[in-house]
């Protein structure tokens, strides 16, 4: 069977996942809301302005959205018992994977535009567009991967349980990734850290498109959050291939 | 060709096997059934053969197609439901269905003409823009036999399909999965229910602690597991068992309520002397019920044969 045609099985799925997952009004109004709260919340009352804030914001809005719904959906699908049916069909599991990953990316690049457009709104000006737009596919694709990832181990039922481990996660990573203090601005121990952070590449090569101004290179951060995804889809791939029969019992 | 051939099919979970060593072979146009107690390696196997559970040891095929090495060619040719399996309650019955076309690579014009000739057929085309949400268990079953038919399989397997259905709901699916089997679908289905299995299957294999213990068509295994025969007998008053049980070719007798059931060798004669015995007695028959030994009773007897061992 061709990949051309698995991976249009994949889009059936993303489909699927954004009709079900997505296209619903809690979700909807909490990506909505979430990245424009997180403006407000780091502009009023302080005296940085919407420039400076800029890259870690939208980080944080593409990070959070595009990471919000994909751990839920497999043990979703284990609890409503739709998955049996689901992985029985001529799909590989690269396939099917690939598919939850792609409608978190769906979802993390549409509610992303908001906070953007408010951004332009307020002021900012993307210098390097075209670097930007990269950079923005591939951190969306690459945390809709990470997403996927979450939701591996244990391979439970209870949507809950992922969410709150996804969100052991998905916090800290807020934590090092340059988004309060520029990567430039924290110590040695701190960019050591950092580094490990898909997160850290977005918010420096979006520093980058607005001022010019990075810690590493564009074509460093580029590079880097494409080894991270390339990194966190095989591994989702190869983990959820091995966990995967434990949740049929 | 076989449609589906079993080889030494065996699933271990730690130390203890699920499935162990089974091979069966289930013959172009037949409804195979898997009779087993809860627990006895039905559902595993079923996940062995669609792909999802590796085999430990053993080989199968479906349609010449290897279950490990060809397995999506495999899934291609089943349609499948599974045990206690859901359709996707937030869209509506057609959408449902097109996604499944989606994922078998089916062609829009011939997945929507599939899906309402389905639909209608299992009386559910009126409902098709509703969410499957408000459907009844019945209704979701059938509209998972769509789901499972939309592929137009040359096999279909079904994992407890009457289980914990309404009568209705059940006759009905008993009903479509006759006339597929006429239309040329190969059945594979599990049950732990003995009458489903014997109203619908060509042929049976029995199933206890993921080992199979006997194959054949029902009516065989009844004859092989048990030659006794049963009469069921209530008089004008109450006898003593024990008497009844000297009558000659009674083997056992069991009291259920005021009816007596004896087990007798000989049917012929049996009858006689429960006349003889009741004229002597001078009591009435109120009734006499001669039954053949049934599909249960043989399970018992195999099931527990192979426990004690
Ligand atoms: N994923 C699993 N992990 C551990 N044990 C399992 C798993 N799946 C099934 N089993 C065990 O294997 C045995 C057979 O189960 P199953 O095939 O579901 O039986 P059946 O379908 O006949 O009711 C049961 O004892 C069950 O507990
Ligand atoms: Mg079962």
């Amino acid at each position: 069977m061709s990949h051309l045609e698995q991976l249009r099985r994949s889009l059936a799925i993303a489909e699927k996942d954004v009709w079900i997952y997505y296209a619903k009004g809690p979700v909807m109004v909490f990506g909505i809301i979430f990245p424009l709260f997180l403006i407000m919340a780091f502009t009023i009352g302080r005296n940085m302005t919407v420039v400076d804030l800029f890259p870690g914001l939208m980080g944080m809005a593409i990070f959070f959205t595009s990471t919000a719904v994909g751990p839920a959906i497999l043990p979703w699908e284990t609890r409503s018992r739709t998955l049996e049916r689901l992985v029985t069909a001529p799909v590989e599991v690269w396939a099917l994977l690939l598919g939850d990953v792609i409608a978190s990316f769906v979802f993390g690049i549409l509610i992303s535009l908001i906070p953007l457009s408010v951004a332009v709104l307020m002021g900012v000006e993307v210098l390097h567009a075209a670097v930007f737009v990269l950079g923005m596919l591939l951190a969306t694709f690459c945390f809709a991967s990470l997403s996927i990832l979450l939701s591996v181990y244990p391979p439970t039922d209870v949507p809950a349980t992922v969410m709150m481990l996804s969100s052991l996660v998905r916090f800290p990573m807020v934590f090092i990734s340059g988004v309060f203090v520029p990567v430039d601005q924290l110590p040695g121990w701190g960019r050591a850290i950092s580094s490990v952070s898909p997160l850290t590449y977005f918010v420096d090569l979006a520093r980058y498109s607005i001022s010019g101004i990075s810690y590493y290179s564009a074509p460093v951060d580029l590079a880097v959050m494409t080894v991270f995804a390339v990194v966190f889809l095989v591994v989702a791939i190869k983990l959820h291939e091995r966990f995967l029969p434990q949740r049929f019992s | 060709m076989d449609a589906i051939q079993v080889n030494d099919l065996t699933k271990r979970y730690g130390g203890f096997k699920a499935v162990d060593h089974i091979s069966f072979s289930v013959v172009e146009g037949e409804i195979f059934g898997f009779l087993g107690p809860n627990g006895s390696g039905k559902s595993t196997t079923i996940r062995m053969l669609t792909g999802i559970v590796k085999p430990d040891e053993g080989t199968a095929a479906i349609m010449g197609h290897d279950i490990v090495k060809d397995s999506i060619r495999a899934r291609e040719s089943i349609g499948f439901v599974p045990e206690m399996a859901n359709a996707y309650v937030e869209l509506t019955a057609w959408r449902n269905l097109m996604f499944m076309g989606d994922l078998y690579g089916i062609p829009r014009s011939e997945r929507e003409r599939r899906a309402s000739d389905l639909l209608k057929r299992f009386g559910l085309y009126e409902r098709r823009d509703n969410q499957v949400r408000g459907f009844s268990k019945g209704m979701r079953q059938r509209l998972l036999l769509c789901m499972a038919l939309i592929n137009d399989p040359p096999v279909l397997i079904l994992d407890e399909p009457t289980s914990g259905l309404d009568v209705e709901s059940s006759r009905l699916i008993k009903e479509v999965i006759r006339e597929l089997n006429r239309a040329g679908t190969t059945v594979f289905l599990t049950t732990h229910n003995i009458e489903d299995a014997s109203q619908l299957c060509e042929r049976v294999a029995i199933i206890n602690r993921g080992v199979i213990i006997a194959v054949d068509r029902p009516e065989a295994l009844r004859q092989a597991g048990s030659a006794l025969y049963c009469i069921e007998v209530s008089f004008s008053r109450s006898v003593d068992e024990r008497e009844l049980s000297d009558i000659p070719s009674v083997r056992e007798v069991m009291k259920f309520g005021d009816k007596l059931r004896l087990y007798v060798d000989d049917i012929d004669m049996a009858i006689t002397s429960i006349v003889d015995y009741a004229r002597i007695h001078n009591m009435k028959i109120l009734a006499l019920t001669t039954l053949a030994p049934s599909l249960e009773d043989i399970f018992v007897r195999l099931t527990h044969k192979t426990g004690a061992e």
